[in-house]
């Protein structure tokens, strides 16, 4: 079962229930779609335990991330996945070069792309920046954050950290609660969670959660005491203090007094409720430090995992699908 | 020179009639309107007009049944001169305005520099004179580089020909400032133009906050902010008695404020722009940066009722609100690309999307277009009656065309439009009497 055979043989299964050549956002995917790309991370997340964590599903492709804002973790887990897939992985820390020349998004762009990349995953502050970037080269794009927009790639992690934890990814009650104005990590699962068919409230104080949410079919609470009963997933937002220009909230006590959570609040959801964060977190401001420490509640550890193995199936299923439109071409061109 | 129009559908905005007749031009001048039994022989006859002359001729127009109207009259037209000639010049945005039926342009202050002293207005004027084939009549800025600190020698701007001081989109936020430049203002007889929006609610907005904002993760204003500001300048009215025009109007929750302050007698008058009466804030769809204008699009239900409150008369003129914007300024992420779309040359199609959809008649969308801008602006033009200089459009409201953006005549092509199917297209112009578009 552990097996990389048993990997590459869902990888083709899931390719023909995949139709995209990026993978840009949570909103053009269909259920379907969803739940081959979490089949064939499973796949991965199986290999990423065995004892030789290697695939040659991107040997031979090059894999160029480029990063126009900071990134840890995100940056390492899409690093890792690409080598562990056999991808020539290149990164660019753009912050720090030549977007302070004056130069545009496209033309910082196309100097990569004009090194035949076949795989890019971009970052950028700018909610739509990654679709412009999109429609202007040659290489499959992987979105990894575009402003306060989507970030597909944690929201497919997310599904699948749950997914494994309570046995199913539809007809849960799932709490995300915190900073959502902000947060393209809440649009993406929001997204995402109601295509699969769950109950969603957002929680947080008015401020962070403006009611227009209520339109996409949430429930919204600014009692997170109410809002926790019963559920079955916690999902705590990081407070994202360098995106607010003006005052959210009163202060980080207040916010934590009202809004973190502790043991004492997290009893109101089910018993077997998991608790997860996107990370990095703040603790004392968002999330109790014991409480995301404890292994029987958080899966935040199981979150990061899974980052790997998701980002390695949506890495090879664009890998796929780039070969076969590559190979298509070739053929129509005889 | 004398002009017979025969078989034309008269559009009289003045009198309020859509109907068949002919129109009667000499030296520039509207000289009647006549009925559709007209026979031109007779009547040269009659007024002892020589068709065959070779000093004065006569020409007859066959319209075959298509509309004439007063030539629009487009307040708020930005002509990227001086400092960006690259975006738009006098001769190109004079062409695109011929193309589109617009005879008169307004134009803004919000150059590089800024066009706040007499020296700079002359300088315009002297190139506008030189190239444009339609009337321009410039506006001047209100406050000193459009800064808000110090308002600007409006006396000798209006000497030199300004027509209206504005900030254009730069709200003057010091209220001390504004209501001495409102008072100053009065005193002259100024006509002062302002966007009425709340600057700090405003600040960073890409889009309208509402669910398709949510979506796309843009910063968005509330609507609100538009009521704010139009709130503000409407008791700095009361305060200071000034001549007011607020640029656009756009949200349904500014209307009822407006209504009231022209029911409280305040002179008072509001426009909006042809893109926020055809388009709503869906069109921006995968963040096209076309699609981006100042105030940003409103939902539907706003659309709705900016287009009802044209409809009954509580806005006044439509504007294109033409902004030219070159390919490097839009092709960025949407925070980041520039605000604006051309419109000289598809405001008279949008607009006919309005007449189609059955939302306008024609003489009530022509009393926005050409007469309530020429009312505003004390002009004779605007209107097809005995007198009235003979600025007209010929066009055709039902023929179709897809909109290319590569064929305006503008420098910059950032049309929202481009690839659309728009119906209604024009046929000729004229300025004073003169040909200065016919399409082939």
């Amino acid at each position: 079962m552990s097996s990389p055979k048993s990997a590459s043989q869902s990888a083709s299964l899931a390719a023909q229930s995949f139709g995209h050549r990026h993978l840009l956002g949570i909103e053009p995917l269909k259920p379907h779609e969803i739940t081959a790309i979490l089949d064939l991370a499973d796949s991965y997340a199986d290999l990423n335990r065995g004892p030789e964590k290697h695939s040659d599903a991107l040997a031979g492709l090059t894999q160029i991330n480029m990063f126009f804002e900071n990134s840890t973790r995100t940056q390492a887990s899409l690093e890792i996945a690409g080598k562990r897939l056999g991808a020539d992985v290149m990164n660019m820390a753009m912050q720090a070069s030549s977007i302070k020349k004056g130069e545009t998004l496209i033309d910082t762009a196309m100097t990569p792309n004009a090194m035949h990349p076949d795989l890019l995953v971009v970052r950028h502050p700018h909610s739509g920046a990654v679709d412009l970037l999109a429609q202007k080269v040659n290489c499959a794009v992987l979105n990894a954050g575009d402003g306060r927009h989507e970030h597909p790639t944690q929201a497919l992690l997310d599904a699948l950290t749950i997914r494994r934890a309570k046995g199913r990814l539809h007809r849960l009650n799932i709490a995300i609660c915190g900073d959502v104005a902000h947060s393209r990590v809440a649009r993406s699962n929001l997204i995402l969670l109601g295509k699969m068919e769950n109950r969603i409230r957002l929680i947080g104080p008015p401020t962070l959660v403006p009611s227009q949410f209520a339109e996409f079919g949430a429930e919204i609470y600014d009692d997170m005491r109410e809002g926790l009963k019963d559920v079955d997933v916690v999902m705590m937002l990081r407070l994202q203090k360098e995106r607010m220009d003006g005052g959210f909230i009163p202060s980080e006590r207040e916010y934590y007094h009202r809004y973190g959570l502790d043991a004492d609040k997290l009893a109101l959801a089910k018993p077997d409720a998991i608790v997860m964060h996107p990370g990095p977190m703040n603790r004392g401001v968002e999330i109790d430090g014991t409480l995301a420490d404890d292994i029987n509640r958080s899966v935040i550890q199981e979150q990061v995992e899974m980052g790997v193995a998701v980002r390695m199936a949506v890495l090879d299923l664009l890998a796929q699908n780039l070969r076969k439109s590559r190979a298509d071409a070739a053929a129509a061109a005889g | 020179m004398t002009l017979l129009f025969i078989n034309a559908r008269l559009i009289d905005p003045e009198a309020g009639t859509d109907s068949l007749g002919a129109l009667l031009v000499q030296e520039g001048k509207i000289v009647e309107l006549l009925p559709e039994s007209t026979d031109p022989a007779q009547l040269f006859r009659e007024r002892n007009i020589d068709a065959d002359s070779s000093v004065d001729r006569a020409e007859i127009i066959d319209c075959a049944g298509k509309c004439l109207a007063p030539g629009i009259i487009d307040i708020g037209v930005k002509v990227c001169e001086p400092g960006e000639r690259h975006k738009e010049s006098y001769k190109t945005a004079g062409l695109a305005a011929a193309a589109g039926g617009v005879t008169t342009i307004v134009t803004r202050p919000d150059t590089t520099p800024t066009i706040d002293s007499p020296e700079i207005l002359e300088f315009v004027t002297r190139r506008a004179q030189a190239d444009a084939p339609v009337h321009v009549l410039p506006m001047a800025a209100l406050t000193k580089g459009r800064e808000g600190r110090e308002m600007t020698e409006i006396g000798f701007l209006m000497d030199a020909g300004a027509v209206a001081f504005s900030d254009c989109d730069h709200v003057v936020s010091n209220t001390k400032v504004f209501s001495r430049a409102l008072t100053y203002a009065r005193s002259c007889g100024a006509l002062v133009i302002a966007h009425p929006q709340e600057p700090i609610l405003s600040a960073g907005a890409a889009a309208t906050s509402g669910k398709f904002a949510a979506l796309r993760g843009l910063p968005a204003v509330s609507p609100m902010a538009e009521r704010m500001g139009l709130d503000r300048d409407i008791a700095l009215l009361e305060m200071t008695g000034a001549k007011y025009h607020a640029d656009q109007i756009t949200t349904a929750r500014a209307l009822p404020a407006l209504e009231r302050a022209k029911a409280n007698g305040l002179d008072i008058t509001a426009g909006t722009s042809i893109h926020h009466l055809t388009l709503n804030e869906l069109d921006v769809a995968d963040y096209r940066t076309f699609f981006k204008v100042k105030p940003p699009l409103r939902s539907e239900d706003d659309r709705l009722a900016v287009a009802e409150a044209v409809r009954s008369g509580l806005i006044d003129p439509i504007s294109s609100m033409h902004t030219p914007q070159d390919e490097e300024s839009k092709r960025l992420p949407f925070e980041e690309a520039a605000a604006g779309a051309v419109a000289l040359e598809t405001l008279l199609p949008a607009a006919m999307r309005l007449y189609h959809a059955e939302l306008l008649d024609l003489p009530t969308l022509f009393r926005a277009l050409s007469l309530n801008p020429a009312k505003l602006l004390g002009l004779a033009a605007g209107r097809l009656s005995a007198g009235a200089p003979a600025d007209l459009v010929l066009f055709d409201p039902d023929m179709p065309f897809v909109m290319d953006r590569f064929q305006l005549k503008s420098k910059s092509q950032n049309t929202p439009y481009d690839g659309a199917r728009m119906q209604g297209r024009v046929l000729a112009t004229y300025v004073t009497g003169a040909p200065v578009f016919r399409r082939d």
